[in-house]
């Protein structure tokens, strides 16, 4: 059977050979894993195995069920100072990955440019393959902790785009943006008349500060839509649920596609994501405590072993230089020492020479993974 | 969270992490890290570090017993009193004053059932104060400590993933 040519165009995640060589041998510590250690809260688990035996096993309202919506409101109100209404500006989705998928094609024409920032998750550019629109890398750069400037957009020819993604913190490199470093970005979009996803479902994920969001700054809530979910920081990833934020119009048209193709996201998943939003906050809070002492540790052995890598202040990532070729001492490394994790390029070009080290694994193997990639850094400039 | 909180968070999680480790979780100095730990231990904050045994996968003979206890007190005897009296005996691994039906609940450790019962019909039940014991041999043991005892690792998700 001939897949369709938008298929063909669309390469295999590079992440898939990492996973194919880790699969091989059973004696890998893995710091190449996009999610958390941690299960769900057990209150959000137990809410769900409530929900099946009380039969709960139907379709719920497109936009995902009310009760969900409005505490999702609450909840985005509370933390981030958004207010957004929960029947027309509130979308429930499989995971943040069906959100951007979904509002790519209700927003993107055939031909339209997708500014993409990079190194990024690896889906948004074949997301735009498949709505037909035209990526555009934009660049970052580590002397910039790999965040989006201005001038970046600038020189990357955005001005010409009609859409932005923008993704902080940021999977792979663990960069955030802060409301200085945001400002500069929202007026870029103002200025070209750009709409803009903004991916945060890594938001509660933020260290030592607040997360910001570029949907609140002046002028920009009217052409922004927020994701969020439920798979990080509640430890959710295999329950698929995230949501999208926006204007009524952008949130109507992208729940017109969505009424179609997923009908409503998965109910059990729906049921235990309001017992998370009700009751689970000190357990999101506890796991974030664990999450940032095992940042500083393995940022610290880094700095030890004279690996250069910035301060990564969000997600479960850290980025380190890497000695040499991304890709042959990623290679390396699983091979003769048995560490999984995945190099920076296979994020985009930007992340050529990076490494992406998940440090969401518990610090007994951290530590182990960590005393592995010293003896191979040591070996391997001998 | 201050660093030092933090520091009580990390060591509660596990007491032998080396001074270095503890240092890079929390951002602290190994030297403020052995400050702050001997700060918690002469304040009494932290009053000594265990190792979590599962008895269960040792050759040794191991029994345990949740006993209630009732009491009754006089103008000379309070629960601190009673409690420091019973707290002595090594066998008695924790003793806490709780609400409800009973005074206290008490935590019993020995080599066999049989000493238990030795122990408290010979040694608790005696006591002046005591009027009532009942005694709850522990069958087993599924999570002690914050740790859940069983096998292994299931962590079952994909090595390499997005």
């Amino acid at each position: 059977m001939r897949p369709a040519d938008r298929v063909e165009r669309v390469p295999p995640s590079g992440i898939r050979k990492f996973f194919e060589l880790a699969e091989e041998r059973d004696d890998v510590i893995s710091l190449g894993v996009g999610e958390p250690d941690f299960s769900a809260p057990w209150a959000a688990r137990d809410a769900a195995i409530a929900s099946l035996e009380r039969g709960k096993t139907s379709y719920t309202a497109n936009r995902g069920m009310r009760d969900l919506r409005t505490k999702i409101a609450g909840h985005v109100e509370k933390r981030y100072g958004f207010d957004y209404d929960p029947d027309e500006e509130i979308l429930v989705t499989t995971g943040v990955s069906e959100g951007i998928d979904v509002a790519l094609r209700a927003l993107v024409n055939p031909g339209d440019t997708v500014a993409l920032v990079d190194p990024a998750y690896v889906s948004y550019q074949p997301g735009v393959n498949f709505a037909g629109g035209e990526p555009l890398i934009v660049p970052t750069r580590e002397e910039e902790e790999f965040r989006l400037t201005y001038e970046a957009l600038e020189e990357a020819g955005a001005a010409e785009a009609d859409l932005l993604i923008l993704c902080y913190p940021n999977n792979p490199t663990g960069a955030i943006m802060n409301e200085e470093d945001l400002k500069p970005v929202a007026e870029f979009c103002r200025e070209h008349d750009l709409l803009v996803l903004s991916d945060e479902i890594y938001a509660d994920l933020t260290y030592d500060q607040e997360h910001d969001s570029i949907a609140t700054f002046e002028g920009m809530r009217e052409r922004t839509i927020v994701f969020n979910g439920f798979s990080k920081a509640y430890a959710m990833t295999g329950l698929r649920l995230g949501y999208a934020l926006g204007p009524s119009e952008g949130i109507g048209a992208m729940n017109r596609i969505h009424q179609y193709s997923m009908l409503s996201a998965p109910t059990t998943a729906q049921h235990a994501a309001i017992e998370a939003l009700e009751s689970c906050d000190d357990e999101v809070e506890e796991m974030k405590r664990a999450f940032n002492r095992r940042r500083r540790f393995v940022l610290s052995r880094f700095d030890d072993m004279g690996m250069d890598c910035f301060e990564a202040k969000g997600a479960f990532y850290v980025f380190p230089e890497c000695p040499g070729d991304d890709e042959a001492f990623a290679e390396g490394l699983l091979e003769s020492e048995g560490v999984a994790l995945v190099p920076g390029s296979v994020f985009g070009e930007a992340g050529d020479g990076h490494l992406r080290v998940s440090y969401a694994t518990g610090l007994s193997s951290l530590k182990e993974a960590m005393d592995r990639i010293e003896s191979y850094v040591e070996s391997s400039s001998r | 969270m201050d660093p030092e909180r933090e520091l009580l968070e990390v060591l509660c999680q596990d007491a032998r992490a080396e001074t270095a480790d503890l240092a890079r979780q929390t951002g602290l100095s190994e030297a403020e890290v052995e400050e702050a730990i001997a700060d918690l231990e002469s304040e009494g904050i932290v009053q000594g570090y265990q190792a979590i045994v599962d008895w269960d996968r040792t050759e040794e003979e191991h029994a345990r017993a949740a006993v209630e206890l009732n009491v009754t007190l006089d103008r000379e005897t309070g629960y601190r009193e009673v409690a420091d009296r019973i707290a002595k005996f090594p066998e008695v691994t924790s003793l806490q004053l709780v609400s409800g039906n009973y005074d206290f609940l008490m935590t019993v450790e020995a080599d066999s059932v049989r000493e238990i019962s030795y122990f408290v019909s010979e040694k608790v039940a005696p006591v002046p104060e005591v009027t009532q014991t009942v005694t709850h041999f522990v069958m087993d043991t599924y999570k002690e400590g914050g740790i859940e005892l069983r096998d292994g690792s299931d962590d079952d998700r994909l090595s390499v993933s997005p």
